[in-house]
């Protein structure tokens, strides 16, 4: 299906400028990519995991949601929208709703990779036609930038600060959208804001399975990350190019590289941008950078095999 | 015309939520719940209802699910017992916060630790300020009046507040019991149909639920507005309570009493302890002993001034607490809120308080009878020290 820009321009926006996300901030540009690949003729019901999306989007009285919107807690947008799902499916059966309802998630990485991580997996486990889309910052970033199991390794977060015996965080992150795929849903994809063809396209696919679909959108941070705020679509497209974070997606259980990457770059430019990762420069810290390539490079080894690249 | 049947408390809950046909039950499994989820699953493979089942993978989830489905505008019921309302803890709240009408059934038991799996009321008791109605039950008649009863209470505009029915663990839950039950569809019409007043699938005002409140917002006014509809809920409970006698031809009040109005002492109990005490009251008064006995059906909203005009004429009372607040010398909650209900009274008995059956321990017409014995001491000799007490404990 061809993607033309402008087309979408022509489309509402499905979240009203107004919102009161810093400006440069990764998640609403993820969220309105996602939400302009969603069907026109759908309703769409937006469950929002605690977050600074959340919190930033729908401050009462104001809404800057024109789908409905609900923020329950940190933990269960998962759990809530399949109520919701189930609710509508009961009321559709009645005949007391016409209308195509579509349901999406929006979590940040805290809400999905680590307190919402057990209702994810019962969601994708039961199969409800849901849409969950991580806005993945790799930390937790309402909070003022503490450690996620999203967070690499060597990051200096407020909870994985550098000092005398510390070079940030010591252990590696999880690969989410790889347990995701495990759970053997429809379709799971990894993107990034800075190729919205590619993000637009996946949530195109995403919204098009019957049944549970999950995204996990890199949308960087310069509050957390410590970049100049005009920079945030550079990052993402330095992220993928340094490899550590890949696009891909999983369809039906097939793996596919969607991001040919024609030069990979080493991470240590990437890293050098971040404030983030300033300390890692520094002589006491030697060797953490090169840990942290090993690890890109045996996941991305590990990615093309598993993509029939190699 | 009603059928008379025997049946177990959790055959009772789930015969009345078949009737009932909720759109969404989202629902876990725990001892002594998980019957009133098998047999209602049960139901759902056999088409006998139109419910959307969702099986959770928690308690914690399964009041979130039920949240979003009843944000979404349909009737929604689940069910816990113990450990999974303490998971429940953070959403109850949320529930009630966001005037989501949500009718469960907590099946008491204990809370951990040490794990137990027998009745008390710490379950509940510890979610008393959680902004729920609370509804007791003696038995399993009253366990199922008392579901059919809540959907209308939590559902009507002057509220809008989730219920919670309560029925002892295994003593009501497990116990076969006569139950007569109703006709469907008198049920149906009782119960009628939902009527949200926003639903997340308002095809042309689509809500937002649960917005931040900023850091000036309107919390405030949100809480005073749910303690409103707490208030309101009173006059509703009352009226749904007779109404319902229309149909069954029994009604509901806050309280029972029985044999109160010439008593001196009394009894003062809620859940499956009632019917002990009301076979000590009669024992007694074949004694020649002026004692009644108060069942309390309604803890939340606490409906304090009607109490006190029930017990004002009694010299002294047992008031009897299956959960304790471990909170020093004060006593249980039900021994709390009434003691501070009388501050004001005039006329007021002593209360005594006694802590029973803490973890299912046994509570049989001899201790019954017995509290009365130490109340009647301590009001002619003063040789009770203090008010609060433990009943059946080894020391």
């Amino acid at each position: 299906m061809a993607i033309k820009l402008s087309e979408i321009v022509k489309q509402k926006e499905l979240l009203a400028g107004g919102h009161r996300m810093c400006a440069g901030c990764g998640a609403p540009i993820a969220v309105r990519q996602v939400l302009h690949a969603a069907p026109q003729d759908a309703q769409i019901v937006v469950s929002g995991a605690t977050g600074c999306l959340a919190v930033s989007t729908a401050i009462y009285p104001y809404s800057a949601w024109q789908t409905s919107f609900i923020h329950s807690a940190f933990e269960n947008a998962s759990a809530t929208i399949s109520g919701i799902e189930a609710a509508y499916i009961a009321l559709k059966k009645q005949g007391k709703i016409g209308k195509d309802f579509r349901f999406v998630v929006f979590g940040g990485d805290g809400g999905t990779y680590d307190i919402g991580f057990q209702a994810l997996s019962g969601m994708l486990e039961r199969g409800h036609r849901v849409l969950y889309v991580c806005y993945n910052n790799e930390a937790y970033m309402n909070t003022g930038t503490q450690r996620s199991g999203a967070t690499p390794m060597g990051t200096w977060t407020t909870t994985s600060p550098y000092g005398k015996g510390s070079s940030g965080k010591t252990q590696n992150r999880k690969d989410l959208t790889a347990i995701a795929a495990a759970h053997n849903i429809p379709y799971v994809a990894q993107a990034a804001v800075h190729h919205w063809r590619d993000t637009v396209a996946k949530a195109q696919k995403a919204f098009a399975v019957d049944g549970p679909a999950f995204l996990n959108i890199l949308a960087p941070c310069h509050r957390g990350w410590r970049y100049p705020m005009e920079k945030t679509i550079e990052l993402s497209k330095m992220a993928t190019e340094a490899c550590i974070w890949p696009l891909y997606e999983v369809e039906n259980g097939e793996w596919r590289l969607t991001g040919k990457v024609q030069n990979k770059q080493e991470l240590r430019g990437y890293l050098k941008v971040q404030g983030r990762f300033s300390h890692l420069f520094k002589p006491e810290n030697e060797g953490v950078i090169e840990q942290m390539q090993e690890f890109v490079d045996q996941q991305w080894e590990a990615l093309l095999v598993r993509c029939g690249e190699k | 015309m009603t059928k008379v049947a025997a049946m177990v408390g959790t055959d009772a809950i789930a015969e009345a939520m078949r009737q009932i046909n909720p759109d969404v039950v989202p629902a876990y499994p725990i001892t002594p719940q998980t019957s009133i989820v098998e047999t209602y699953a049960q139901m759902v493979a056999d088409k006998l209802v139109d419910t959307e089942m969702i099986n959770v993978e928690s308690e914690h989830s399964a009041l979130s699910a039920a949240i979003g489905a009843a944000a979404a505008g349909s009737r929604v019921m689940t069910a816990t017992s113990s450990q999974g309302l303490a998971l429940m803890w953070e959403m109850l709240y949320i529930a009630s916060g966001l005037r989501l009408p949500i009718v469960m059934t907590n099946v008491n038991r204990a809370l951990s630790a040490p794990v137990n799996i027998h009745c008390d009321h710490s379950d509940s008791m510890g979610a008393r300020d959680a902004g729920w109605i609370q509804l007791y039950s003696e038995d399993a008649q009253e366990a199922y009046d008392n579901i059919i009863q809540a959907v209308r209470i939590a559902e009507h505009p002057d509220v809008l507040l989730p219920v919670m029915v309560l029925m002892d663990g295994f003593i009501i839950s497990h116990s076969l019991g006569r139950v007569e039950l109703l006709e469907d569809q008198p049920v149906k019409n009782f119960v009628g149909t939902i009527q949200p007043p926003y639903s997340l699938l308002d095809t042309k005002n689509p809500p937002s639920f649960g917005a931040f409140d900023g850091l000036h917002g309107y919390y405030f006014e949100v809480k005073r507005a749910q303690a409103q509809g707490m208030l309101n809920a009173s006059a509703v409970i009352k009226k749904v309570g007779t109404e319902f006698a229309g149909i069954s031809g029994r009604s509901y009040d806050f309280f029972e009493t029985y044999r109160l109005e010439d008593a001196e002492y009394a009894i003062i109990a809620l859940g499956s302890a009632a019917g002990t005490a009301r076979t000590a009251v009669d024992e007694l008064r074949e004694q020649g002993e002026r004692v009644g006995l108060l069942k309390l059906r309604m803890f939340r909203p606490f409906p304090a001034q009607e109490l006190v005009d029930a017990l004002s004429h009694i010299k002294a009372a047992a008031v009897l607490d299956r959960s304790d607040t471990l909170a020093g010398s004060i006593g249980g909650p039900v021994f709390v809120e009434l003691r501070s209900a009388f501050y004001e009274a005039e006329k007021k008995p002593r209360l005594y308080n006694f802590i029973y059956g803490l973890g299912g321990r046994e509570l049989d017409i001899n201790m019954m009878k017995q509290t009365v014995e130490t109340i009647q001491t301590g009001m002619s000799d003063g040789v009770v020290q203090s008010s609060v007490a433990y009943l059946g404990v080894r020391e």
